[in-house]
């Protein structure tokens, strides 16, 4: 069944992606849809196996690489984290197969398009299902190419090709992170299995590294570099920029790698580690410190931008920032938790918000929308859903997630905590202010496409509808099904067993009632206050923003990360290369060297012939000298 | 005594280049040449992995090893192949085949002469990488460099004699300081054999100076910083399967140079180098990834991302640690398959447009929709994809520097941020966007010949990174005793000066 799980995705992608013209767009649309699915259908049986027998594996595929104590295998490892996440990616890319049928339907590509999506699916599988580093580093990379392939699927878009290599490569620097953080452990350890190098944690507690003389304490030095992998693929801050460019690619894609699944890699990299960053109290506050920076950071973004995609974007690197520092306030399973229910509501938004641009005929800013919501009201509906569940609205799943969150956050007790959860309220209330600008926007308001009669626009049809209303169900009940079983007090070690490590107990004790009414009462009251600003009285806002126009700007280029690493580091490396070819290699390498060497040699050439002169006096003056010279030397010995 | 298989190996080629060098040249097609070429050529290749069949890689002894007096006392005719040596062989066999193929489809002035060429340059790179002889070495590898040399001189492009000169002064300059280090050798030792001196040791004090002087020659061939000009030049005017034969063999002649006779012979100097070694490396891997980013001819930046690659090698070499090591001749195979490709990518399309320089081009995908499909399997060879060889390759090197020296590994792995950025650019440029270039509408797809040739390089590639086993299997034992050889020389050498 493992077997299965994992390779039919591939199987589908090969298919699809080999012989998509002999087989034709439709069936391989079909094929690939089917076999995703039932990979997601054995994914939920593993899922319950393991939920009720507490069934765990690891299965031997073949051996990788083999070089002296290096000792790694092709596995699927069954317990109980990568069963969650086998749940999470099989059952998003499933529906998200099934949207694409209707969502690419004019698109002339669809073979490759289903062909990546699969393979996209199998990559992620192997990395959730690995037993050891380099299999989830095969993975982490795999992923990484098909994000690359799919965000530049549109070829012939400039933007998107570019787009495309910025996300390669940002994702590159932090697998130089995540790739000396790997051997470093087998530095340690000599291997790089999980449990050999989680049996061996404990013992090297207090031992050093020193590198150019300062001294690093090593489980330190493993986190941080491990860490800096996760930052690059969830996009934390500093290394987040490529995630609101991913949005060149189709929706879909931005659904399913850039919001459910993909992404979280990061987060499920810190949580698959917990033996080690447990002993990590620095790596932890670390943890901590990114996650919150990059949750107000993404919000405060979100709350000025304009394409509908990207406010999304920006959200999900919000909400990735409220995962990390759920890990990093040692509450894996809150952060695993809100990895689930987010994966629900954020492909929820997604895919309602392609239906919005399909309809809009691939308009993507929501100030030519509005005024909609009548025209579009499924749509509509499953938006607001996605929007209630993410801003956490009592009862729906992101109101038991998040709120655990900042909850958890308060409990640590110590400053990093205190601060994360004030952070954490905070970034609340704006996600739920720039989430209830998007809808209002979209959807209310006045109509204001000056391309599109408001007459053209249409709902979606069934096969975008249906994946919708199941991710609706799932963002509305998962956060009350699973609380007790992801967080719940008891049932928690029962639930995840050893797939985490929890050196301290979680707490037993409840914040105090006022802190845990803060969060809800502000999202609720946010509704209005949404509503005042950007529908009633749209006049405030302009003034606010004429106001404030640096820190609008500021919000707006996104506090200007990019153009700062175009002038640090994209600007100058492109000069130095030109430097060491233009001026070391052709001008003095080949100058003073080869080209060098043989001009000498011809000028020395064309001197010897001068000495050729003919003349008996010359040959004879030069003679004399050397008889001369000759003799001096021997009268001086 | 068995069959004597390396003997037949190296001479099988020579054999074919002789019967072509007689047939009848009035044919104006040359179907006689090109059939006896392709025959020797895949008879040859089935011999090497018969080889490697019966190659019993439990030990790390010489084996098929044959012996003849050829001049009485002096010069042993001595070849034999170990762990280390024999992937090589196999990556020369197949790598010319695959070039006689595609010079019987691409070239049609002197085809005759090429193929001559060609089949005498395998015999040579065959014997390189199998004599046991001092002497016999130095013939063969010194003898590699005259095929290559008419080859960029005759079929290259327009200043190909400037490039041409350039490759040969380069090289010669570093030879000839090895054959003098080779005479010396013989006058301390009294013996070229290897097996001999590697049981005999050569004395401490001559080491640094004779170290010396088999890395210049092999400096330049790798080529290291900043020897390394003239390969750019030579790949830029070198027809495409020159550039094949010169980026998959006759770089790793080098590479096993320095693992074979700077590890093998030479252990404390080479243990006195390393800093040396280290700082070369890493400018190449640097360096040249900075340079290669900003080309604007497609083969130049392949031919600098090879410098880089091979940056790696020798970066592996010397961290005398089994994964380093295996990593190196296992990068080497991966580089001599890759580039390769790369280079045979970049002749499909010079061939149709006669232009090298990526601006010329951009979205080819949507007319040429297999050839991008191929090219990316490459480029993602190239900035070390887990899955192809390449990233074995580059993660075993990594990982063993990481174990001699952690800032060393640390500034090597940046090579592989800039290995992705200058690769998946030159890629992007040439493959997507719109097509501005209106003469390439009309550009066919690939042949099939040229499907075939990229898929039979593609499989391994990809193969082998999924399951690298049978390589790294086969040279595991002797990069082990190689290793402990060299561990035991420094350890007595440590001891006598203790001692003393």
């Amino acid at each position: 069944m493992e077997y299965a799980i994992l390779f039919l995705p591939l199987l589908a992608s090969i298919i699809s992606g080999f012989f998509g013209k002999i087989i034709g767009d439709r069936f391989s649309e079909l094929i690939t849809s089917l076999l995703v699915s039932i990979s997601a259908i054995l994914s939920i049986i593993i899922f319950y196996q393991v939920l009720a027998n507490g069934y765990e594996n690891n299965l031997i595929v073949t051996t990788w690489l083999n070089s002296g104590s290096l000792n790694v295998n092709w596995s699927i490892k069954i317990d109980t984290l990568s069963s969650v996440m086998l749940l999470v990616v099989t059952f998003i890319s499933a529906l998200v197969h099934i949207y694409s049928i209707g969502y690419m339907s004019n698109d002339p590509h669809k073979p490759r398009f289903m062909a990546y999506l699969s393979l996209f699916t199998f990559s992620m599988l192997t990395l959730v299902t690995s037993d050891n580093f380099l299999q989830l580093f095969f993975g982490w990379e795999g992923v990484g190419l098909c994000s690359y392939f799919l965000i530049g699927f549109w070829y012939k878009k400039d933007s998107a090709n570019s787009a495309a290599i910025k996300a390669f490569l940002v994702n590159r620097v932090g697998d130089f992170g995540f790739a000396l953080g790997i051997f470093l452990i087998f530095y340690l350890f000599g291997n790089i299995n999980y449990t050999e190098v989680f049996n061996q944690i404990p013992i090297i507690k207090e031992q050093e590294i020193s590198i150019l003389g300062i001294k690093f304490n090593a489980i330190n030095l493993i986190c941080t570099l491990l860490f800096i992998g996760a930052m690059g693929k969830s996009a934390q801050i500093l290394l987040h920029t490529w995630l609101p460019d991913a949005m060149e690619g189709p929706t879909p894609v931005s659904a399913l790698i850039h919001a459910a699944t993909m992404v979280t890699a990061g987060v499920f990299l810190v949580v698959r580690c917990s033996p080690i960053f447990e002993y990590s109290e620095f790596a932890l506050s670390l943890v901590t410190v990114v996650g919150m920076i990059t949750a107000i950071f993404a919000a405060s973004v979100a709350l000025v931008q304009n394409d509908i995609k990207k406010i999304i974007a920006y959200s999900t690197c919000s909400q990735l920032g409220y995962m990390f520092f759920a890990a990093g306030v040692g509450a894996y399973n809150v952060a695993m938790f809100h990895l689930f229910t987010h994966a629900f509501f954020k492909a929820l938004l997604f895919l309602g918000s392609g239906s919005v641009i399909h309809a809009f005929k691939d308009e993507q800013d929501i100030t030519k929308m509005g005024g909609v919501w009548k025209k579009l009201p499924y749509t509509y509906a499953f938006m607001v859903i996605g929007t209630l569940a993410l801003t956490g609205f009592p009862f729906l799943s992101g109101y038991y997630s998040k709120d655990a969150i900042i909850e958890f956050a308060y409990l640590r007790g110590n400053a990093a905590g205190y601060w994360a959860a004030t952070i954490g309220v905070f970034t609340a209330l704006l996600t739920s202010i720039y989430s209830w600008r998007l809808i209002f926007k979209t959807f209310h308001g006045n109509y204001n496409n000056k391309n599109l009669e408001i007459t053209n626009i249409h709902e979606s049809s069934p096969v975008i509808l249906i994946p919708l209303f199941i991710l609706s169900i799932g963002a509305i009940s998962s956060g009350f099904i699973f609380k007790d079983l992801f967080i719940g007090y008891e049932k928690t070690y029962i639930f995840w067993r050893d797939s985490i490590l929890f050196l301290e107990p979680l707490s037993k004790d409840h914040p105090p009632n006022w802190f845990i009414f803060l969060t809800p009462a502000l999202v609720l009251l946010s509704i209005p206050l949404s509503y005042y600003l950007f529908l009633k009285n749209i006049k405030i806002t302009e003034e606010l923003v004429n106001m404030n126009k640096p820190i609008y700007n500021f919000l707006k280029n996104k506090w200007y990360f990019d153009e700062l690493y175009e002038f640090t580091l994209i600007n100058p490396a492109k000069k130095i290369g030109l430097f060491f070819w233009k001026k070391i290699d052709l001008a003095f390498i080949d100058r003073f060297g080869p080209d060098g060497i043989s001009n000498l040699i011809k000028n020395f050439s064309f001197k010897a012939v001068k000495f050729q002169s003919g003349f008996i006096y010359q040959y004879a003056f030069v003679m004399l000298i050397g008889f001369s010279l000759f003799l001096t030397l021997l009268i001086i010995n | 005594m068995d069959f004597p298989i390396l003997s037949s190996l190296i001479l099988l080629p020579t054999i074919g280049a002789f019967f072509i060098f007689f047939v009848k040249s009035s044919n104006k097609t040359y179907q006689a040449s090109k059939y006896i070429a392709l025959f020797i050529a895949i008879a040859n290749f089935i011999i090497s992995l018969y080889l490697w069949y019966e190659f019993d890689n439990s030990t790390s002894e010489f084996q098929f090893t044959e012996n003849r007096v050829w001049i009485k006392n002096f010069i042993n005719y001595k070849v034999g192949v170990d762990g280390i040596s024999i992937l090589f062989i196999l990556l020369t066999t197949f790598v010319s085949t695959i070039c006689i193929i595609t010079v019987n489809y691409t070239v049609s002035t002197r085809l005759k002469d090429f193929l001559i060429a060609i089949l005498l340059m395998e015999s040579l790179m065959i014997g390189v990488f199998c004599s046991l002889d001092l002497v016999i070495f130095y013939l063969f590898f010194e003898g590699g460099l005259i095929p290559m040399f008419l080859i960029i001189g005759i079929w290259g492009g327009k200043r190909r004699v400037y490039s041409a000169f350039k490759f040969f002064l380069y090289t010669l300059l570093g030879s000839v300081l090895m054959l003098i280090a080779i005479i010396s050798i013989y006058w301390f030792s009294g013996t070229t054999d290897i097996e001999k001196l590697y049981s005999i040791g050569i004395e401490a004090k001559y080491q640094n100076l004779l170290w010396l002087a088999f890395f210049s020659s092999f400096a330049v061939k790798t080529p290291m910083w900043p020897v390394h000009t003239w390969l750019p030049d030579a790949h830029v005017e070198a027809p495409t399967a020159g550039s094949v034969l010169l980026a998959a063999i006759l770089l790793k002649m080098a590479g096993y140079g320095f693992i074979r006779f700077s590890l093998g012979l030479f252990p404390l100097a080479s243990d006195y180098f390393v800093p040396l070694i280290y700082f070369l490396s890493l400018v190449a891997i640097i360096y040249t990834s900075l340079v290669a980013l900003m080309q604007e001819d497609i083969k130049k930046l392949i031919a600098y991302s090879s410098v880089a690659h091979m940056g790696f090698v020798t970066l592996g070499i010397f961290t005398m640690t089994q994964q380093g090591l295996e990593g190196s001749i296992f990068q080497m195979i991966s580089h001599g398959l890759i580039s390769a490709a790369l280079f045979l990518c970049v002749g499909i399309i010079y061939e149709r447009t006669h232009t090298r320089l990526i601006n010329q081009y951009g979205g080819l995908v949507s007319i040429m929709p297999k050839y991008a499909v191929l090219f990316m399997i490459f480029t993602l060879g190239a900035l070390g994809l887990p899955g192809t060889t390449g990233f074995i390759g580059e993660f075993l090197i990594l990982l063993g520097i990481f174990k001699k020296n952690i800032i060393v590994a640390t500034i090597a792995s940046i090579g592989v941020v800039l290995g992705a950025a200058y690769m998946l650019w030159m890629y992007k440029r040439i493959i997507f966007g719109k097509i501005v270039n209106e003469n390439l509408k009309e550009l066919m797809d690939v042949k099939k010949v040229e499907l075939f040739l990229l898929c039979c390089l593609a499989f391994p590639v990809i193969f082998f990174g999924f399951y690298p086993e049978p390589l790294i299997n086969t040279i595991e034992v002797s990069i082990q005793n190689l290793l402990d050889i060299y561990n035991f020389n420094l350890a007595s050498y440590q001891a006598k000066t203790l001692y003393d």
